[in-house]
């Protein structure tokens, strides 16, 4: 592993982006090429990765240098440089590996848009964003990463600037995430200030020495980590920001797929699995689980009763997200990663598919209008039920071991999150089937004139498709087999702390529990969904209250939004603005013409004033000089 | 009393004397000849002070030659009596005389005064007799203060050319 | 005849010149009145340079004379340009400086 294979795996998504970005005027008339420059510097970084992967599979020791002196001061540096070790790595391949299909598939989804190289400028972005954001071997260039992949989600769920709703939803990410940004921030500073540094490796060193307990005591990391902690409650859309990922589906499909499904989504995860040391020793991982579990099971309710496909899997990625915070804030490291890694295949295939759908479909995102889709859309039909299988936890399946795995470690730290836990993974194979059972299933309520030219999709789309299909199934199996002891927790071992969580219960009864958890959730929506139409949902008040979203929009703009509107309005721009500001710019321009109409009557026009002046300037100075000095 | 105590009471009464007459007569004519009294009496200071070629360049440059040109353009102009205005009004004419007669206070209290620390007043007082001949000037001029000489010839020349472009520009607007 | 003299006479001469550029309305008068001052700083001029013994003091008039007659011939062309345009050399009708 050297130092030119990390930097051309960066760059090279930055070099399609510039030439995407700054020639994509002159590719216009040929717009494959365009699509395939975006692919083909993502296929270069994906080899890299995997060089990398092998390397350090191979027992090559974690890359850790510095390139560049960034910035320099009295008393800090803060440099651009790389650390790469196992956690890393992973995070790399599914950067990289789903980047690239979801850049093929972008080529067949995205044909004949009006901002094609556009987008593909912005899907390189992005790449390039996220990689700088988990390379980093220091917090400063996670948070230029994290800023950078906040700036291309903001570029891309308005993509169609042209659509208020999309204008609208991308603006109500990007300051929604401003929160979360300035709690990281924060974070930063507080660990600049007591570390001095904000490199991971001195950082991580210190604060295992036991001096630094002695010195600054554990309150400066449980504050530190916190605030860490809400930059990652901003970016992986958790309780109470979350409201922004949902609306983040007006973008186009594989961007929800790729930034608001697989990766970016998940930096918080990573974040918080990087810093894994800080959260051992100022013992937050609580809290960090507590939220988890609370969104997760929240945005799980909410999933029952939508019937927009993309919403339904949005707020399943909030759910998923969840469930990676409870496996980070319980200590269990290694399993919240590889549920990530997991999620990544599972829920960019089923965005891939929502998207296929809409394709087919003109666009229609209503599960209403659907219904029998399976025998026009065949391995469309199929690779989404892969997907609904294993985020289920379906025996064998990926979502199986990594689910699986948090909820076992949950247990071990404290019983009633595995509960609720245990209760999410029911409701999230009721609403997955919910979806499949009224899109692919029943008759058709398609109408006519979008019936008439239903197509299943172009191979380039539909080959990801089947690629993603495949490691959706199997990565868990092959991954996780074995439980604590598996491929992935012996990979990753080096970079976690050691796990204090006890293993207590059989391993096999969980197994069993959850199987039978998720199994159940399958029946229940089959028995619910498969025979009926879907307009007789039941119209109780706690349904209605799920179908709003427990009304926390209206909740947040009666309590916030339309506070600071109104104090923006009256406050700020009718009396500060108008007033004060204005009033002095005003003020000061009165003041200056007064002074100037007084001034002006000094300028008589006639020489002997000036002269008179002038000698009594020197009749003064020459009687300072004389008698005063 | 001496001679040249006697000489320097006249000399400089008329001197005084013409000087203010200038700044008193309504009409030019009369203060420009006032004006050359008062350089002919300096010309005598001059003299009296050992400096012939001064007081020489003096009447020759000064009472001929500049004073020639005010004449001319008095004459050219050809004020009326009526029109020409004579002091300025009440006020700032007070005002100017109070701040005429402090600056003269401030230049007599130099004169007597300030300058007794200076490299002036500690030089050997020298008698009447000492004078310096244009021997001694010209020699200063084309060694030490050549340059400054050389640009006196500048400032002739841009003052000629000054003159003739503010008198050409007229000249073409009549056209 | 001790410099204070002569000192006192070149600061009475110059005063003068001064109360006269104040006072005066003419332009012409004026200008006499510049001639007046810049005469009574060469006597000045001569009268140390006689105390300390030696012509610098007489080169400098030479330079002051020279750049007076430079003085009056640039003043008297715009004296008479400023007669030509407004029919007047009073200063205080010149004034369109006035604010």
């Amino acid at each position: 592993m050297s130092k030119e294979l990390i930097v051309v795996l960066l760059v090279a998504p930055l070099v399609g982006f510039l030439i995407n970005g700054l020639f994509g005027k002159w590719l216009k008339g040929s717009e494959k090429l365009s699509g395939w420059i975006g692919t083909l510097v993502v296929l270069v970084s994906l080899v890299c990765s995997i060089i990398v992967f092998a390397s350090l599979h191979g027992g090559a020791a974690p890359f850790d240098e510095t390139l560049y002196e960034w910035i320099t001061g009295e008393g800090f540096a803060f440099n651009i440089g790389f650390h790469v070790d196992a956690l890393t790595a992973v995070m790399l391949l599914v950067i990289t590996g789903v980047g690239f299909l979801i850049h093929v598939y972008s080529i067949g989804y995205m044909h004949g848009d009006e901002g094609y190289t556009r987008y593909f400028a912005y899907l390189n972005l992005f790449v390039f964003a996220m990689l700088i954001l988990v390379l980093g071997n220091n917090y400063l260039m996670m948070f230029v990463g994290w800023e950078g992949v906040g700036l291309c989600s903001y570029l891309l769920i308005g993509f169609w600037y042209d659509k208020q709703s999309a204008t609208d939803a991308g603006k109500k990410a990007f300051i929604v995430n401003r929160i979360g940004d300035f709690g990281f921030l924060l974070g930063m500073f507080t660990l600049f200030a007591a570390f001095g540094t904000l490199d991971f490796g001195t950082m991580f060193d210190a604060a295992e020495a036991d001096n630094f307990q002695k010195v600054f005591g554990a309150s400066t990391l449980v504050i530190a980590t916190l605030l860490l902690f809400v930059g990652a409650i901003g970016k992986s859309a958790q309780i109470p920001l979350y409201v922004w990922l949902p609306d983040a589906m007006e973008g186009p499909t594989p961007v929800s797929a790729l930034i608001h499904a697989a990766t970016m989504v998940t930096a918080g995860v990573y974040m918080i699995a990087r810093s894994a040391v800080l959260y051992e020793i100022a013992h937050t991982g609580q809290v960090v689980a507590w939220i988890g579990v609370l969104t997760a099971f929240f945005a799980a309710t909410i999933a029952l009763t939508q019937n927009d496909i993309k919403r339904i899997l949005a707020y399943s990625t909030v759910s998923q997200l969840g469930y990676m915070f409870v496996g980070v804030g319980v200590g269990a490291y290694a399993s919240g990663v590889f549920h990530l890694v997991t999620h990544a295949f599972f829920k960019g295939l089923m965005f891939l598919t929502a998207g296929s759908v809409m394709h087919a479909m003109a666009n229609e995102l209503d599960m209403r209008k659907m219904g029998g889709l399976k025998s026009k859309m065949p391995i469309t039909h199929l690779t989404f039920l892969v997907g609904a299988l294993a985020i289920a936890g379906f025996p064998f399946l990926s979502g199986f071991w990594s689910k699986d795995e948090i909820l076992h470690s949950a247990w071990g730290s404290n019983p009633l999150i595995y509960g609720i836990g245990l209760v999410t993974a029911f409701l999230t194979a009721f609403y997955m089937f919910r979806l499949i059972f009224v899109t692919f299933y029943g008759e058709s309520r398609v109408e006519p004139e979008v019936a008439s030219h239903l197509h299943e999709s172009p191979p380039v789309m539909w080959v990801p498709l089947a690629i993603l299909a495949i490691p959706s199934a199997l990565i868990g199996l092959l991954l996780g087999w074995g439980g604590h002891e598996s491929w992935f927790h012996e990979f990753t071992k080096n970079v976690f702390p050691e796990a204090h969580h006890d293993a207590s219960g059989n391993v096999l009864v969980f197994m069993a529990i959850s199987s039978v958890v998720g199994l159940a959730g399958i029946a229940f929506a089959w028995r619910r969904y498969s025979k009926r139409a879907p307009s007789d949902e039941p119209t109780g008040t706690f349904h209605g209250l799920l179908a709003n979203k427990y009304y926390v929009d209206e909740v947040y703009n009666a309590l916030i939004v339309q506070p600071v509107k109104n104090g923006s309005h009256f406050l700020l721009w009718k009396l500060v603005d108008n007033g004060v500001i204005d009033g002095i710019v005003n003020g000061v321009a009165a003041l200056i013409r007064f002074i100037g109409g007084l001034l002006r009557r000094l300028q008589t026009g006639l020489v002997q004033a000036y002269i008179i002046s002038m000698v009594l300037g020197i009749v003064l100075f020459l009687a300072y000089y004389l008698f005063f000095t | 009393m001496n001679p040249e105590q006697i000489l320097f009471i006249l000399f400089g009464a008329v001197a005084l004397i013409g000087a203010i007459a200038v700044i008193s007569f309504r009409h030019p004519i009369y203060s420009a000849l006032s004006l050359i009294v008062t350089f002919f009496a300096q010309a005598g200071l001059f003299v009296l002070l050992g400096a012939h070629f001064v007081a020489a360049a003096q009447v020759i440059v000064y009472a001929g030659a500049i004073m020639v040109l005010f004449l001319f353009v008095i004459m050219l102009l050809n004020l009326g009596t009526l029109s020409v205005k004579g002091m300025m009004s009440g006020k700032l004419k007070g005002l100017a005389i109070i701040l005429g007669i402090l600056f003269a206070a401030e230049g007599i209290y130099i004169a007597v005064n300030a300058l007794n620390d200076t490299a002036v007043a500690s030089a050997e007082p020298t008698t009447a007799a000492v004078t310096t001949t244009t021997y001694d000037i010209g020699e200063l001029l084309f060694s030490k203060y050549l340059l400054p000489f050389e640009v006196t010839s500048l400032i002739l020349l841009a003052a000629l050319i000054g003159v003739i472009v503010l008198v050409k520009r007229e000249g073409q607007e009549e056209n | 005849m001790a410099l204070e003299y002569y000192l006192v006479l070149s600061a009475l001469l110059f005063t003068t010149g001064v109360i006269g550029v104040l006072i005066r309305r003419n332009a012409i008068i004026i200008f006499m009145c510049i001639e007046l001052m810049l005469n009574a700083a060469n006597l000045a001029f001569v009268a140390i340079s006689r105390s300390l013994g030696e012509a610098t003091g007489q080169v400098f008039v030479f330079f002051v004379m020279t750049v007076a007659a430079a003085e009056v011939a640039i003043g008297l062309a715009i004296i008479v340009s400023v007669f030509k345009h407004q029919q007047t050399i009073n200063v205080d009708e010149v004034n369109s400086l006035k604010g």
